[in-house]
């Protein structure tokens, strides 16, 4: 294996240099049809924040809806206009199609493509001591997959008929049938086309990750001495590769049954006044399958998080992380039970109690691995030196988010308590903190550490404290009182709390009183972002110039230089003598020993 | 309006510029100093482990003040047998949930304000200890152990079949209102298939009389297969090729369908009628019997719905093409829940809790729990679905509803309750 590896090495010596030699890089090769790794690591991340962007508007539109039911509002009309905000109240098939769009937008754009895409793309090699990626063909090919979809997807919110408004687990009928509602049209095929292009994508790319991870590890850089970034994404890939293809066979079948006449998930059915003929299919079928990619999903949105989070808490806490092969078990394991908790989505769809029964015990262990991970954080933190870098900031808010959102989960993957709160904002609540907010908050975090590698200059860190603080308040503010709604029995995808005024006026006041707090918290961070926005295109140009190793690290993107050369070294590839977490090892001079530091003598490895 | 835009607009460009000139000030002290932005000074490092310690007390004040304010739950008591049972479950989980919650975050951000960098201090190098390391994954083990035998106890009891003597009401949901079949006198469903609704039967139900109806009208109604094929061959009528291509499809889908009712008709068997004639159809309300235990069972007629009762914390998604069940046994009248809850206009609600379409916010229907002498008088003056069926078909020009016109409605209950 060494020897192969080293083999490889060789050969993409000879190439890089052979490159450099004979042709000067075109502005299209260089900065749209890049092949380099650094640059579509870039491209995934400016794409991302566009989506970003656009989902959190999305958002904000559908809160001021939620938290004055209509009322008229400027900032509804001005982005809806007539046809969808009809005197500035937003109609309700729109609703439907805001929550729609964000839920997919953020959860496959922003947090899959967005966050393992520019940090698997930007880390994996450099952190490894490769040239580039195994393929940066493949690599090209995967950034572009994912901006047509983007593409695609953001188009859809401009067409006639509105965009898919099936919720973003678009279940069938409802997403089968276009008679149901007016987005179910072409807003409905657009939405399926989009993520049939977008796991095409996905797949090339993970593909990519893998083959590298497993060849391209430069001497001495054995599994157990990857940084956990790399074991992060690397069993992120390896989830996405085995997932991912059922999602796509779930959203062919929908696109037969809605073009083709076939009945996979249909079944018995009268829409509008019209008798289908199909019959025996089943919903709940669609159900099974979109779960058995929706599960792994949340972890292939949290696990590169959670390795960035390691990473960065180490560095700044000058420290080891405590549990290095803990940590690396624990991730295998979240990455194994990923695929066998599927059901506790559903278990009140009219699945077999008996199989609810085992998903819950299968649901349940997934909390051991996820305990061990926080407490190895906190034990991390434990005696340490910390530096509270904006990025350290986010990763310690990710531990943060990840025990709040992830306790609560525990109430929901116990089926007998699930009767009563599924579907209420209880959920909403749970899986927003533990996966929405963890996942950004790494991805902030990610950006402000790697910020210097990447553009090679420094974000301002007074700026980026502020966007902390407006985060994580907000953050909290948004979704502590949503878990109350929820235990008020409020239902998730209402477009107003009305109905409560029939049978329970105390309940209205209640939900409503908690959905204008929601709505200001949510206004308030949104407004933050923007600070975020500001310092993050500011310093790509006019930021201060970054040192070769800004945070004193040990991983080996830092012994690169700052100006970004296509094979990432100048010379040779480093060779790693150690594992990456070697901070305040006693009898060093320093507190941190790059990587690339062979052993001194009588020292030990860890 | 304009106007209103137009100084928003300014404001926003004036508030960046002004940002980017604070940014240039700093930086360029900084670089007076000589100080590299990657470098974090002591003083803003202790500054943020107080405020993030700062942060956890707020943190924590603002979860107590929401627990005061907006109370466990908004819901109320639990007024079913099993939605007693897995509140008394529930909040046992709360109570371990908020007790890690606690913990683990008062360490985590106590250890961030601690351990904040000092001059002169070094990191403690501690790169792994496999006692602790047992600890935390046998403990939270054995509290997942009770957490799983507890749920799946309560799971299999809420989801268990129901006694022979519970009274079975099956649940009907379609784009965007409920209807409740009661089973009536021999407590049994009538059968049903989605080919046989038609407007005098829109709960489908299977009888030799609807079986024969619904023939007809896929033979004979207004857009039958008769009246179809007489268009499609009438030179006189002009149509424009699309609403020609339209109506040939409808007309070969009807085709098929009528086969399939024919050899429905062929091996029905009239003895099964009983159980449909005596079914009773109810819309707007449903009305239930305090401490009867209830089978319902659902369906879907387009989308899949969600059946919800969030004060008997019972749920159970209904879907096209299957039948899905739920039981539970309501313990509380609406005039008893009334009192606790200290409201007099409270009701019982079935809302609908799986998006299913524009109006899905407005899928409700109000339950009322009555206690059995009133629950018995009001079911003696229903109408059965053979009374309303056959004086449908005796009128047909009357307004077609399966359902009966004596419906007690919402004023005239709380007559008799009171």
């Amino acid at each position: 294996m060494a020897a192969a590896t080293h083999d490889t090495h060789g050969h993409h010596d000879a190439h890089g240099h052979h490159d450099h030699g004979h042709h000067e890089e075109s502005f299209v090769s260089k900065y749209i049809f890049s092949e380099d790794h650094k640059m579509i690591g870039k491209q995934f991340l400016i794409t991302a924040v566009f989506m970003g962007i656009v989902a959190m508007l999305l958002s904000i539109l559908f809160r001021i809806q939620l938290a004055w039911p209509g009322e008229s509002s400027d900032f509804l009309s001005f982005f809806l206009g007539e046809t969808w905000a009809p005197g500035g109240v937003l109609k309700e098939d729109m609703y439907l199609g805001l929550v729609t769009i964000h839920g997919t937008i953020m959860v496959f754009f922003l947090l899959t493509g967005g966050l393992s895409g520019t940090f698997s793309n930007i880390l994996i090699p450099l952190q490894l001591g490769a040239r580039d990626m195994a393929s940066g063909f493949l690599n090209m090919l995967s950034f572009w997959f994912f901006c047509l979809s983007s593409l695609i997807m953001f188009v859809s919110l401009f067409i006639e008929t509105g965009p898919a408004m099936a919720g973003w687990t678009v279940y069938p009928p409802l997403s089968a049938l276009p008679q149901s509602i007016s987005g179910n049209g072409l807003g409905m095929t657009l939405w399926l086309f989009s993520m049939a292009i977008f796991i095409a994508g996905s797949l090339i790319g993970s593909l990519n990750y893998i083959v590298t991870v497993l060849n391209l590890r430069t001497t001495g850089m054995t599994m157990t001495r990857m940084p956990l970034t790399i074991w992060a994404f690397f069993v992120t890939a390896i989830l996405g590769v085995l997932s991912f293809p059922v999602l796509l066979s779930a959203a062919l079948l929908l696109i037969m049954d809605r073009l083709a006449g076939t009945s996979f998930y249909l079944s018995d059915i009268i829409v509008g006044g019209e008798m289908l003929t199909n019959h025996g299919g089943s919903p709940i079928l669609f159900q099974h399958l979109f779960w058995f990619l929706g599960h792994p999903e949340v972890y292939i949105v949290l696990l590169p998080a959670l390795g960035l989070s390691s990473e960065i808490i180490a560095t700044n806490a000058r420290k080891p992380i405590f549990g290095y092969r803990a940590m690396i078990g624990s991730i295998l394991a979240i990455g194994f039970l990923s695929f066998i908790v599927w059901g506790h989505h559903m278990f009140i769809t009219g699945m077999n109690p008996f199989l609810g029964s085992v998903f819950v015990f299968t649901t349940l262990l997934i909390a051991i691995p996820s305990a061990v991970k926080v407490f190895n954080y906190i034990t991390t933190l434990w005696k340490g030196a910390l530096v509270l870098t904006p990025a350290m900031l986010f990763a310690i808010g990710l531990v943060s988010t990840f025990i709040t959102g992830g306790v609560t989960g525990i109430i929901l993957a116990d089926s007998a308590l699930d009767i009563a709160i599924h579907d209420t904002y209880f959920v909403v609540a749970h899986f927003h903190i533990v996966m929405g907010m963890s996942a950004v908050f790494g991805m902030f975090g990610g950006v402000y550490h790697w910020f210097p590698k990447m553009y090679g200059r420094m974000m301002n860190t007074r700026l980026g404290y502020a966007h902390f603080w407006i985060t994580i308040v907000g953050a909290y503010g948004v979704f502590f009182p949503m878990h109350f709604v929820g235990l008020a029995g409020a239902p998730r995808r209402y477009y107003d709390y009305s109905v409560y005024n029939e049978f329970d006026t105390n309940s209205y006041d209640m939900i409503m009183d908690l959905n204008v707090i929601v709505t200001a918290f949510a206004i308030f961070a949104a407004l933050g972002q923007l600070l975020f926005l500001f310092n993050f295109f500011y310093s790509i140009y006019r930021g201060p110039k970054a040192p070769q190793n800004p945070w004193n690290s040990n991983t080996l993107e830092w012994t690169t230089p700052v100006e970004h050369i296509h094979g990432n070294w100048p010379g040779e590839i480093p060779t790693v003598h150690r594992w990456p977490y070697d901070y305040s090892k006693p009898g060093a001079e320093r507190d941190f020993i790059p990587q690339d530091v062979p052993l001194a003598e009588g020292e030990e490895e860890h | 309006m304009m106007g209103g835009k137009l100084i928003t607009l300014i404001v926003i460009v004036l508030g960046v510029i002004a940002i980017a000139q604070l940014v240039r000030v700093y930086e360029l002290t900084s670089k007076l100093r000589n100080r590299g932005e990657h470098e974090i000074t002591d003083r803003d490092n202790n500054l943020n482990g107080k405020m993030m310690f700062g942060f956890m007390f707020a943190m924590y004040a603002f979860f107590l003040y929401l627990c005061m304010e907006f109370g466990w739950t908004g819901r109320g008591e639990a007024a079913s047998n099993i939605g007693k049972e897995t509140d008394w479950l529930l909040d046992l989980n709360f109570i371990i949930i908020i007790i890690v919650f606690f913990l683990t975050n008062t360490l985590l951000f106590f250890f961030t304000y601690r351990y904040v960098r000092k001059p002169g201090v070094k990191a403690l190098y501690f790169p792994h200890n496999n006692k602790l390391e047992m600890i935390w994954t046998i403990v939270p083990a054995c509290v997942l152990a009770v957490i799983i035998i507890l749920g799946l106890k309560k799971w299999n009891e809420a989801t268990g079949d129901a006694s022979k003597e519970a009274i079975r009401v099956e649940l009907f949901s379609k784009q965007f209102d409920w209807t409740a079949r009661y089973s009536g006198k021999d407590n049994r469903l009538g059968r049903f298939d989605y080919k046989l609704t038609t407007d005098n039967n829109e709960l489908a139900l299977m009888t030799a009389a609807t079986i024969d109806s619904a023939i007809a009208a896929m033979e004979f109604g207004p857009s039958g297969i008769k009246t179809l094929e007489a268009k499609l061959n009438d030179p006189k009528i002009m149509m424009i090729p699309e609403d020609r291509e339209k109506m040939e499809t409808d007309l070969s889908r009807k085709q098929r369908m009528i086969r399939l009712l024919y050899q429905m008709r062929e091996r029905h068997d009239s003895k099964i009628d009983a159980m449909a004639w005596d079914d009773i159809i109810q819309k707007d309300t449903l009305y239930l019997c305090a401490n009867k235990e209830y089978e319902f069972t659902f369906r879907a007629k387009d989308v899949i719905h969600s059946a919800f009762f969030p004060h008997f914390r019972a749920q159970m998604n209904t879907v096209p093409g299957m039948v899905t069940r739920f039981k539970f046994t309501p313990d509380i009248t609406t005039k008893d829940m009334r009192e606790r809850m200290n409201n007099p206009k409270f009701n019982y609600i079935l809302m609908c809790n799986k998006i299913c379409g524009g109006a899905h916010y407005k899928m409700k229907m109000i339950v009322v729990v009555l206690d059995e002498p009133q629950y018995k008088a009001w079911m003696s003056g229903k109408k059965t679905f053979k009374d309303g069926y056959m004086a449908a078909m005796a009128a047909p020009a009357a307004p077609a509803d399966g359902s009966d016109s004596t419906a007690v409605t919402e004023d005239s209950l709380s007559l008799t309750m009171n």
